[in-house]
């Protein structure tokens, strides 16, 4: 398969996004953070683990306090380039589509980011708790900020 | 409702013995399914970190594993180093590089030893863990501990090294390579093991995309990804080794991929020795800006990932961590279905698994919930197989 150059991917997934794409950062030679609107996330997803057949490394949700970020990880492992798609959610809805139909292995982290900061992933085939247990109080988020 | 039985395995793993839980659902001797829970370890050491300043994160998380304890300071503090676009002085990137090798040669030692106990290879499993005591010496002789060895921190390390016990090292080291060629022979060569293992538990291609493991367990697949290759940092770049990989995806090709790497790691150590400059060993890091880094380190499970965000404070404003195993034992459940209950105890530990960063044994009835097996029958299970094929190649 013929490898993938850095900016190949990075104008790919200019053209995909369009004008849902909020802000690149193209921070160094291997690290670029891309904000994307979560409509777009699935379909930026399956252009990166399907069609160029990158690596998802994890991804992690971060409580900036005004609202919620999640960052999903991907690594082109052949030109040691890490991509993080970033998506903003607002604390009022706290929802966003699961991947986990596009890719198995994003089934974990969802739910941990699920019980930690109470994120509702959207068709997640089985979004009960993975680290905390089954009787934890409801509405208890171990991780935000502002409990 | 099917005739089919659950076996719980946990939440003490029979051969890691660190909590977590998988459900195997048998139908006579064929795993049909399984479910697998974690959490039983859980520390919150995330949330810990918010409130430890930047040098103190360093030792936490090196709490994080006993075993591969230098794995997430390592991927830490390479965090740290991409959030200030910095590099540490050349000579503390050749002491990380022999640190990260040295204890990628007593993981790798650890896990063999087991597997040879659950495969009944009971010798096997003295003999690996009589020849980690010296890799063990070493670190007691360049660090002060045997394990965690408090050596990192952002920026640089916190010990130089001693020229006058290079050639100690050395040869300490080069005693080991017979020793390596032994397992090699006892694994390769030895058509028990090979029949026990090969086959079994198989990871295709297209199962280390899907659920993105990453590793010894990857690279036995044939997949050769390695940050220390495809992402570059300490002082890999700069001395000679190749990334091993190995066709097969099944237990056998995991231990193999295992121990080939014990010699790749010797010849790094005894490149780093040679190459070392000499010169500071820290940057003497001060403030932190705001901002955000990733950081990756090759542990010997698999590539550890670390994510923090500043902001300009003391103490990290976000601190995401990523253990190989979190990916790697999502897996088992493509590995364990399909093979029986005697091959189940050695593909879920094959992944090398570790908890810590992420079971008592019963075999229980589903219907009556009557208990019919612990832990210790499992293991008799796993070695009576082992007994069987080898008296049948005897005959």
């Amino acid at each position: 398969m013929r490898q993938v150059t850095r900016t190949e991917i990075i104008e790919n997934i200019k053209v995909r996004a369009g004008k849902d794409l909020l802000d690149l950062n193209d921070r160094s030679e291997r690290r670029v953070y891309v904000t994307i609107k979560k409509e777009i996330l699935p379909k930026i997803t399956r252009y990166l683990f399907n069609d160029v057949k990158v690596r998802f490394v994890i991804a992690s949700g971060v409580d900036i306090r005004k609202a919620i970020e999640i960052l999903y990880h991907f690594s082109i492992d052949e030109i040691g380039l890490i991509i993080s798609l970033r998506v903003v959610l607002d604390k009022s809805n706290l929802e966003v589509d699961s991947l986990t139909s596009i890719m198995k292995c994003a089934s974990w982290i969802e739910r941990e980011i699920h019980e930690l900061l109470g994120v509702n992933f959207k068709g997640h085939p089985n979004l009960k708790h993975l680290l905390l247990k089954d009787d934890w109080p409801k509405g208890n988020y171990p991780l935000r900020k502002d409990q | 409702m099917s005739t089919n039985k659950i076996i719980p395995i946990g939440p003490y793993h029979p051969l890691q013995e660190e909590p977590e839980f998988f459900r195997l659902h048998v139908d006579g001797e064929t795993v049909v399914d399984i479910d697998i829970e974690i959490g039983y370890n859980h520390r919150m050491i995330e949330k810990i970190a918010e409130s430890k300043s930047y040098d103190q994160v360093t030792f936490l998380v090196e709490r994080i594993c006993g075993i591969c304890s230098t794995s997430h300071p390592f991927a830490y503090t390479n965090a740290i180093d991409d959030l200030l676009g910095v590099t540490p002085p050349e000579r503390a990137l050749y002491i990380r590089t022999i640190v990260g090798e040295l204890e990628r040669i007593h993981s790798h030692l650890l896990w063999l030893g087991l597997a040879g106990h659950f495969l009944g290879y009971n010798t096997v499993w003295m003999w690996a863990w009589r020849y980690r005591e010296p890799v063990l010496d070493i670190f007691e002789r360049i660090t002060g501990n045997r394990n965690h060895y408090a050596m990192f921190k952002p920026g640089g390390v916190r010990r130089d090294f001693y020229e006058e016990d290079f050639p100690w090292i050395k040869k300490t080291l080069k005693s080991l390579i017979p020793k390596f060629d032994m397992f090699k022979g006892a694994v390769l060569d030895d058509p028990i093991i090979r029949a026990r293992t090969e086959g079994i538990g198989i990871l295709t291609r297209q199962d280390v995309h899907d659920y993105s493991v990453v590793g010894p367990t990857a690279r036995a697949s044939g997949v050769g990804i390695d940050v220390r290759k495809d992402d570059p940092y300490a002082a890999y770049d700069k001395v000679e080794w190749k990334v091993i990989t190995h066709e097969g995806g099944g237990v056998f090709a995991k231990a193999v991929v295992r121990i080939l790497e014990l010699y790749e790691s010797t010849n790094i150590i005894l490149q780093c020795l040679d190459n070392m400059p000499k010169g500071d060993i820290d940057l003497n890091i001060k403030d932190m800006p705001a901002g955000e880094g990733i950081g990756r380190h090759e542990a010997p499970r698999g590539e550890v990932f670390h994510y923090i965000m500043s902001d300009g404070g003391n103490s990290p404003a976000w601190h995401k961590v990523r253990a190989p195993s979190f990916m790697n034992i999502a897996s088992n459940k493509k590995a364990v279905i399909g093979g029986t209950i005697s091959d189940a105890t050695i593909i879920l530990a094959a992944v090398d698994p570790c908890y810590c960063c992420t079971e008592r044994t019963a075999v229980v009835d589903y219907k009556t919930g009557k208990k019919l097996m612990d832990g210790q029958d499992l293991v008799r299970l796993s070695q009576e197989k082992t007994e069987k094929l080898r008296s049948k190649l005897k005959s």
